[in-house]
Parts: structure tokens; C-alpha cells; sequence
């Protein structure tokens, strides 16, 4: 077995106009670079993305914004971006704010084969418009349906052949998540090895959730607040 | 005096016992880490997915894949661990942590809080508040007494769309601090020099005063 592709246009060769992505990361801190490029190139449209953040002006899912590749983001927090800004108030864009947990659990949920959880998030608020609310133990409970992504699309530090995974820091975040997710995932990596070469005690992402692999290139890992101490 | 927003967060420390578990919002409860208090260990839970949160880092030690929920380049501490944002969001909903500290537009004497959404505006989102203020154990809420317009943030009901319902439990404004009971906001602390009628004058909210209000001690 071989999931490992040339790189991020064979990666993403099959997603086409309307497709749902999940696309990992937490504001710019372990998206998927090399795929987002490889999807701006081929200029797909009509995209649904479900990704916690939509990236700043010229870096992350706002690469695809600009070139309004995308119809609908689904996101918890879509602050820092000037074009989403407009293309939302013109009606260009639509989106679907979510609590941030709620987010991780419907992409858990996904990845489980569990249809549906049940969250307290939002429980008398706007997000509960609409939704089943029950009673557990005397606490309301919003019912939110898992995800169905076409594709799910990570970034990790360390991968194999095989397509197990292994995170770096905080650049875990929704990653781990959305790779058990996506009906077909693809993953990109800082470093690939050849399967064996990773302590399987140490693998976040077991190879079954991952379809396709490949060691990404030039990556910028674009710092959004950069903040140092001068102790 | 009005404390600043740094003795707002300086009085919100002194709540942090020794062990606690806490998760600090962005703005004034990023503050709180800077004055905890000698001898008390307290853990910094970043919802992005680190337990352990350390101060922000020399400038050789930037780590781009290392930030904190406000998009910070940060550090770890001795024994931290990350994990995903389910788990991160598990933990929250689970009620392991012990406090958690947020900022807030308004808030409401039966503890509802606001602090995600002005209609008409833009709307940048909720991020992780709806999840943490639905199931925190214990909920503060750091913020000015009023907005800049000099209305009262303190208020019977709130007016902008909610965050949370019946869930905030202290309010540590510029001019005093103030628990949520069943009857409204309690008056326990006043900020120095700052008198029970100005506080009464700023508060829409239910205030209940009871017959000693002691200044804040810092």
C-alpha cells in the first residue's frame, strides 16, 4: 500500500466546483499551505470550507477569497480579513458562525461514524434557532449534526507512507480532527518517511483516515501576532 | 480612582487558588497571568490546545507552530501538553476547568453575558466563548463598568444577542466587584474613592447593597 502522491496538484486533482473541504489549522498556525496554493491554481469554485478561521487577507483560506473561489465558510471566528468582510456584507459570501468547540466536536463526531452530538454551546442563544434542544440530568443540550465533507485537508509536522500522522505544538488544533473527518483526506507533511519509521505509541492520526500523502515545500508559517518577551 | 484595566486584572488574580486550572480571554483576562500570586501554582488552558501556557518568547525562541487562542507566539511551562480541539473543548465542557476569566460588552443580574455580536456591524464570530461560558464551573467577567458612550454594561437584560444564559458568577469592573445571586448583582467591593452612589448611578442592572462595602484592596 502506497498513499504517497507528487505533490499538492495530484493531491487535490479531483476536487471540482462545489465541493465541501475541511481545511485544517487554527488562524494561520497549521493550515495546509501547499494544498490552499495548489487549489488557488487550479481554480476551483464554489467552494464550502469548514475551517475554524478564514485566514488574513493574502495568506490562508483568504488566498481562495480573493480569487472568490469559496461560497459558504463555516467557522467560529472570521475576524482579520478586509475581502471576507466585503464579500460577506455584498452577499458574495455566505457563512455559518459556530462555537469554536462545537466546530471540533461535529469534525469528532464525523470521524467517530456518530451521527449527531449533543452540546450545551449556545444554549439560548441565536445558535440554538432551529435546533433540537434536550434535557439531560436537568441541563439543555443543542443536538448538531456531524459533518460531511468531501475532502478533508490537513497539515502535519511528520507523516508515512502509510499516512500516520504525528502534530507539532499548537499547529495540532483542528488537524487530527478533520483528517478522520473527510470522506477522502489528504494530508501534507514537513517531513515524510517511510512507514516503520515512527514509534507507533507516538502517532496522532492512525494511516486509515489518510488517503493521500506528500512532504510539502516551502513553507511560511506566517505569524499573525508575533509577541516576545524581552526578559 | 477607577482601578486600570491592570488592577482589574490584578484584583481578579486574587480569586486564582493554588491548583486551579484556568483559561484567561482575550484582552483584560490575558492580564490576570501577570499578577498571580506568589505561592500560588496555577495551570494556563489555551483552547487552541496547550495545558501549561508559558510567557511570550525571547525573540530566539519564536516558534511559529506555537501560539495561544489570541493568535500570540507563546511558550510552555514545565509539564505542558497539547492536544487537539476536541479534546481542548472536551475538558471545557467536561467542567475540569476551574475558572475561566472573559471580557464582555454586557452582562445581565441574572448572569447572562453578551460579548460576540453587535447586529448591523461586523460579526467576527464567537470562537470558543459559547462553548466556555455554557460549561465553565466558574466564570468571571472582566470588563469596564461602562461603554464608551458612559452607558451601564451592567444591565436587567441584556440587549445584544447572547453569548450564554445564567452562567456568570463575578463581574470585576473599573469601579467595583460584584457577584451574580439569585436576587441581582451583589455590591461586595468598591474601587478606592469611588462611592456607593456612583456605582448605584452606573449600574441598569438590579444592585443589591448591603450595609458595608469595603474598597478593594490590591
Amino acid at each position: 500500500m502506497n498513499k504517497v502522491v507528487t505533490g499538492p496538484d495530484e493531491a487535490i486533482f479531483d476536487i471540482k466546483d462545489g465541493a465541501t473541504l475541511m481545511l485544517g489549522g487554527f488562524g494561520l498556525c497549521g493550515i495546509p499551505e501547499n494544498c490552499i496554493a495548489a487549489l488557488v491554481k487550479k481554480g476551483v469554485k464554489e467552494l464550502t470550507c469548514i475551517s475554524n478561521n478564514a485566514g488574513v487577507d493574502d495568506f490562508g483560506i483568504g488566498l481562495l477569497l480573493q480569487q472568490k473561489q469559496v461560497r459558504k465558510m463555516i467557522s467560529s471566528y472570521v475576524g482579520e480579513n478586509a475581502e471576507f468582510e466585503r464579500q460577506l456584507l455584498s452577499g458574495e459570501l455566505l457563512v455559518e458562525l459556530i462555537p469554536q468547540g462545537t466546530l471540533a466536536t461535529r469534525c469528532m463526531a464525523a470521524g467517530y461514524g456518530m451521527p449527531a452530538i449533543y452540546t450545551p454551546a449556545g444554549v439560548g442563544t441565536e445558535v440554538a434557532i432551529g435546533k433540537e434542544v434536550r434535557s439531560f440530568s436537568g441541563k439543555e443540550y443543542l443536538m448538531e449534526y456531524a459533518f460531511d465533507a468531501d475532502f478533508a485537508i490537513v497539515k502535519a509536522w511528520k507523516g508515512d507512507t502509510l499516512g500516520n500522522l504525528i502534530f507539532h505544538a499548537t499547529a495540532r488544533n483542528f488537524n487530527p480532527l478533520m483528517a478522520m473527518a473527510g470522506k477522502i483526506t489528504i494530508a501534507e507533511v514537513e517531513e515524510l518517511v517511510p512507514a516503520g519509521s515512527l514509534d507507533p505509541d507516538l502517532i496522532h492520526t492512525p494511516g486509515i483516515y489518510v488517503h493521500r500523502i506528500f512532504e510539502g515545500k516551502n513553507y511560511e508559517k506566517r505569524i499573525e501576532q508575533l509577541t516576545i518577551s524581552h526578559a | 480612582m477607577p482601578l486600570t484595566k491592570e488592577q482589574i486584572a490584578q484584583r481578579i488574580a486574587s480569586e486564582l487558588k493554588h491548583g486551579f486550572y484556568v483559561n484567561l480571554g482575550i484582552g483584560i483576562p490575558t492580564l490576570v497571568a501577570n499578577y498571580i500570586p506568589p505561592g500560588v501554582d496555577v495551570i494556563l488552558q489555551s483552547e487552541n490546545g496547550l495545558l501549561g501556557m508559558g510567557p511570550f518568547p525571547t525573540a530566539d525562541k519564536v516558534d511559529p507552530d506555537l501560539i495561544n487562542a489570541g493568535k500570540q507566539t507563546i511558550t510552555t511551562v514545565k509539564g505542558s501538553v497539547f492536544f487537539d480541539s476536541a479534546v481542548s473543548f472536551g475538558m471545557i465542557r467536561a467542567g475540569k476547568v476551574d475558572l475561566t476569566v472573559l471580557g464582555a460588552m454586557e452582562v445581565s443580574d441574572q448572569g447572562d453575558i453578551a460579548n460576540w455580536k453587535i447586529p448591523g456591524k461586523m460579526v467576527k464570530g464567537m470562537g470558543g466563548a459559547m462553548d466556555l461560558v455554557a460549561s465553565a464551573r466558574n466564570i468571571i467577567v472582566a470588563m469596564m463598568h461602562t461603554n464608551p458612550k458612559g452607558e451601564s454594561k451592567l444591565l436587567s437584560q441584556c440587549e445584544l444577542p447572547l453569548t450564554g444564559v445564567r452562567c456568570v458568577k463575578k463581574v470585576v469592573t473599573d469601579l467595583a466587584v460584584l457577584d451574580i445571586t439569585p436576587d441581582g448583582f451583589l455590591l461586595r467591593e468598591r474601587a478606592p474613592g469611588v462611592t456607593v452612589e456612583e456605582i448605584q448611578s452606573k449600574t441598569a442592572g438590579k444592585l443589591v447593597i448591603p450595609a458595608e462595602v469595603p474598597e478593594i484592596v490590591l
